[in-house]
């Protein structure tokens, strides 16, 4: 299975996502901003990083660079798409999800092993988790706080489109202590946290067990290779 | 060349980090009597071509749909700058 993983210019974890990829038994594929070419991928990740500089508000240029185009169709023909940090910020920013993502609460730039919740298991990059399964992965992030107007907030809670909550930690001020979420149909998928940082053992966070341990991350990408074998 | 200008705002109800670290550094400088601090964006759009109704309406669109993120702020104005179109003796 061929993920594609588009770098923008200021990406910064791009090469992070594909070893995540081929880690989780993938095939990485790189994917370039400016082209209009998906190079026939099965599913794509837009990775953490400050694409243009944060300039206008995060990811908003991105958002409407030209391979977009391609990523919004193929999201909406039901693509499995993961926007991660900053990807999440040009998936708002692209309307694939709802809500918006603002500078933290506190005001300062945080780096952390952040623990989740991951209570959606049915999407396309959860599928491998267990109900409720709690994880640790990295966060670092400036701009991360989770917003939506209550309409949408309700609705997000209402149909469990909330993907990953903060547990003990709130870092960033998110409603709800939301972490991620999902699109309806499962496919499109968009998170503050680091899962790609998070998929082998000694380049992860501490565990009980050992230091830099935690593969926490490497599910959502054997989800999503589950979730195209079995479509 | 004629300027059209957008100001944009963070949404009243959302709270404005930046806003507050600058109204805590007033409190900090004795400024106290100022409660509140909330920053927005100006954007000045040059336009090759005179400012009608067209292109006004045009950037109020730009506005809507990229210049500002309606989830999390507001247009609050778009208007054509006219200072400098007057001191340049150009009309429009």
């Amino acid at each position: 299975m061929r993920i594609g993983v588009v770098t923008f210019p200021g990406s910064l974890d791009d090469r992070d996502a594909q070893r995540a990829v081929r880690l989780a038994g993938g095939e990485p594929v790189a994917l370039w901003h400016g082209e209009h070419d998906l190079k026939g991928v099965d599913a794509i990740v837009l990775p953490g990083g400050f694409s243009y500089g944060d300039y206008l508000r995060c990811g908003a240029i991105a958002a409407r660079s030209p391979i977009m185009s391609e990523v919004i169709d193929a999201a909406n023909s039901g693509m499995p798409v993961l926007g991660i940090c900053n990807g999440f910020q040009i998936l708002v920013e692209a309307h694939l999800l709802p809500g918006g993502l603002i500078r933290n609460d506190h005001g300062d730039f945080v780096c952390r092993d952040q623990k989740l919740r991951v209570e959606n298991t049915s999407t396309a990059w959860t599928n491998g988790f267990t109900a409720n399964q709690e994880i640790t992965i990295p966060l670092k992030n400036g701009e991360g706080g989770f917003i939506a107007d209550a309409e949408t907030i309700a609705r997000l809670e209402g149909e469990g489109r909330v993907a990953f909550r903060y547990l003990e930690v709130n870092p960033n001020g998110s409603m709800n202590d939301i972490a991620g979420i999902t699109n309806e149909r499962g496919n499109v998928v968009g998170l503050m946290p680091h899962p790609e940082h998070a998929t082998e053992e000694g380049f992860g966070p501490d565990t009980a067990l050992a230091m830099r341990n935690g593969t926490d991350g490497l599910t959502f990408f054997t989800s999503a290779l589950a979730a195209l074998t079995n479509a | 060349m004629p300027t059209i200008v957008v100001e944009v705002m963070p949404k009243a109800e959302l709270l404005d980090p930046q806003g507050k670290a600058v109204a805590g550094a007033l409190a900090r400088l004795g400024k106290g009597h100022f409660t509140g601090v909330r920053i927005g964006k100006r954007f000045e759009l040059t336009v090759d071509g005179p400012v009608d109704e067209a292109v006004l309406a045009e950037v109020r669109a730009l506005a809507e749909d990229m210049l500002a993120n309606t989830v999390i702020e507001d247009v609050r104005s778009v208007h054509a700058l006219e200072t400098e179109t007057v001191a340049a003796g150009e009309t429009h």
